[in-house]
């Protein structure tokens, strides 16, 4: 008898926890500088330039990334679990470095991916990897730390869906966003 | 800003709100050779239209999917005997039944069921189980997970999980427009309900010990942040959201601490102990390689995690006490990763690489012996022990969808949940 009051004891906490949950309630304000989800990078790096390589054609939607010259490439490719940056990547690296420090108001943001391969958190620090690796080749060629920041999204968002190389490749990745 | 917030708002209400269809039907890929065999029968029912509920449909197939029993077949159930008295347990034995389950459920009001079952050994003719269980209609489903629990613990001597939750990231759309929803769900995929969703990735949900919040990493800002919202009241707090990364959160045993992954200015990711109360922030680990997927010990003395200090990531005890060093675990192939301890702690479930794949493995923590790989995807990740520890919850892919499914923790039944919208990940099994 002990025994069915306290399942019925439970059954009436279950059901009232069962109810409608309300919505999400922010309590800290969002952080500056926070998007709108959805909007792309690349329009906001149209609105920081004239220059044509970095208009809203190049870069995350992957058009125009072929026939711009080396600034109009703005992500760098890397094998599978590597984070070293491939020679073939060496001039879009001196181009924006190029570009950063002549233009030492720009900051750019350098987005670190992954392939879907392993476990989510550890492919975040692949691509937080990836990312540091770019960073530091741009510091290297003199942008200033203060101009850079990075993000890893890991495997959370590929240019490409599928489970084969083809795809694989194109998502294992640093994005350069420019930012006013 | 507000309008975003507003626009998210409505939309997540109106999802909140919608009682949304199963997400998953469960098909058994691998069973096991010793099932026990059951029947349960129909349950008498009030005969008016609102107590349709079939209580025994959901108990069977709670039993069934546990991989433990083998269920009688509807159709090839004879007779429809409803208390112990009308049991001819002779013809229930000829057909090979080893137990059987009967019951009624009667409506007592306009929103008030009770639901009575018993259970007998059909050998013996003993009843071993004997309940009512009073509910109303939100808790139908509730109480037959309960029936199905009591029938479990009772035959095979362990705690059922069958009324417990998990809770997932469902992925829906295309690229570049996807969007991300956390969902919560009983543990049988059935009842689902989104208490987030957000256009730019969600990840690494984690219950709380109580079962009443999780806590998960938001991209919204574009950036990873790290929240902690109570389900019943939706309401959210933002606990982490330093300059880096702010990732892979779990809870303390006692509920007051977060385990997170951060990183400093040069991108070495480190893991951090959070207290919730004070915002006071330890480290813990601090190595330049990469340290993340943090998993409390039961005595909240010490964490499991992932590192790649020796090359490939691979899985580490440390203590929390002031001059504890690391342990490496894992010294079995080239990529170990993601820990999670069994609730007895006797072992660690983890995702493991083999012959180019990534698939379940776990490992005896007394014994060390060889691990064992449960699984044989190509992408088995995230793996999370229900609560009782019997099983093992995954994501998986399926013909080029993400799923899940699930595999006893002995690796011998295995099962996988086909969900009908969406690529799931990172299932996460809630507490008793």
């Amino acid at each position: 008898m002990k025994r069915l009051a306290s399942i019925s004891l439970l059954l009436v906490a279950a059901v009232l926890l069962a109810g409608c949950p309300k919505k999400p309630t922010v309590v800290e304000p969002p952080a500056a500088g926070s998007r709108i989800p959805g909007t792309s990078d690349a329009a906001g790096a149209a609105a920081s330039t004239s220059t044509r390589p970095l208009g809203a054609d190049a870069g995350i939607n992957g058009k125009g990334i072929a026939e711009g010259g080396p600034l109009g490439r703005k992500i760098i490719y890397f094998d599978f679990d590597k984070s070293e940056i491939k020679p073939e990547f060496a001039d879009v690296i001196t181009a924006h470095a190029h570009y950063l420090t002549a233009n030492a108001a720009l900051k750019v943001k350098l987005e670190g991916n992954t392939d879907e391969r392993g476990t989510r958190e550890y492919n975040i620090g692949l691509g937080e990897r990836r990312a540091q690796a770019v960073r530091r080749a741009l510091m290297l060629q003199g942008v200033a730390e203060s101009q850079i920041t990075t993000v890893s999204f890991g495997a959370e968002r590929p240019a490409v869906d599928g489970d084969n190389e083809a795809a694989w490749a194109q998502n294992r990745r640093v994005e350069m966003v420019y930012a006013p | 800003m507000n309008k975003k917030l507003t626009c998210f708002a409505v939309i997540a209400t109106l999802v909140l709100c919608r009682q949304a269809r199963a997400e998953f039907v469960v098909e058994i890929t691998r069973g096991q050779a010793e099932a026990i065999p059951i029947a349960v029968v129909p349950f008498s029912t009030a005969a008016d239209a609102a107590a349709s509920f079939d209580v025994a449909q959901l108990v069977s197939d709670d039993l069934a999917r546990s991989g433990r029993f083998k269920t009688m077949d509807r159709r090839d159930i004879f007779d429809e005997p409803h208390t112990g008295a009308a049991i001819a347990f002779d013809d229930w034995r000829r057909l090979n039944n080893d137990y059987i389950v009967v019951g009624q459920m009667s409506a007592e009001g306009p929103d008030h069921f009770n639901i009575v079952f018993e259970l007998y050994n059909v050998l013996t003719r003993q009843r071993l189980l004997g309940y009512q269980i009073g509910t109303n209609r939100a808790g139908l489903r509730l109480a037959s997970h309960q029936v199905a629990d009591m029938v479990f613990e009772k035959i095979i001597g362990v705690r059922g999980a069958f009324a417990t939750r998990i809770a997932y990231i469902s992925v829906l759309g295309s690229l570049p427009n996807k969007s991300y929803r956390l969902v919560v769900a009983d543990a049988d995929g059935e009842n689902p309900h989104v208490v987030m969703q957000s256009n730019e990735p969600l990840m690494s949900p984690a219950w709380s010990p109580d079962g009443l919040s999780l806590a998960y990493v938001s991209f919204e800002d574009r950036l990873p942040s790290v929240y902690v919202q109570t389900l019943k009241t939706g309401e959210r707090h933002r606990v982490s959201a330093r300059a880096g990364v702010n990732q892979a959160p779990a809870w303390s045993p006692d509920g007051k601490k977060l385990a997170l992954t951060l990183s400093t200015r040069d991108g070495n990711l480190d893991i951090y102990v959070l207290d919730l109360a004070t915002s006071a922030l330890t480290r813990i680990t601090d190595d330049p390689a990469i340290d993340t997927e943090p998993q409390w010990s039961k005595d909240g003395q010490s964490l499991y995690f992932t590192s790649d200090r020796a090359g490939g990531p691979q899985i580490y005890r440390i203590g929390l006490g002031k001059d504890d060093r690391p342990r490496r675990l894992t010294f079995q192939g080239n990529y170990n990763a993601r820990p999670r301890l069994s609730p007895d702690e006797s072992q660690l479930a983890f995702v493991t690489q083999e012959d180019g794949a990534y698939r379940i493995a776990t490992m005896d923590l007394h014994a060390r012996g060889d691990i064992q790989v449960l699984t044989k995807g190509r992408f088995d990740v995230s793996p999370s022990y229900a609560p009782n520890g019997a099983v093992i919850i995954y994501a998986t892919r399926d013909r080029g969808r993400g799923v899940l499914a699930l595999v006893s923790a002995d690796g011998r039944v295995q099962e996988r949940l086909a969900s009908s919208e969406g690529e799931l990940q990172e299932p996460a099994w809630g507490p008793f």
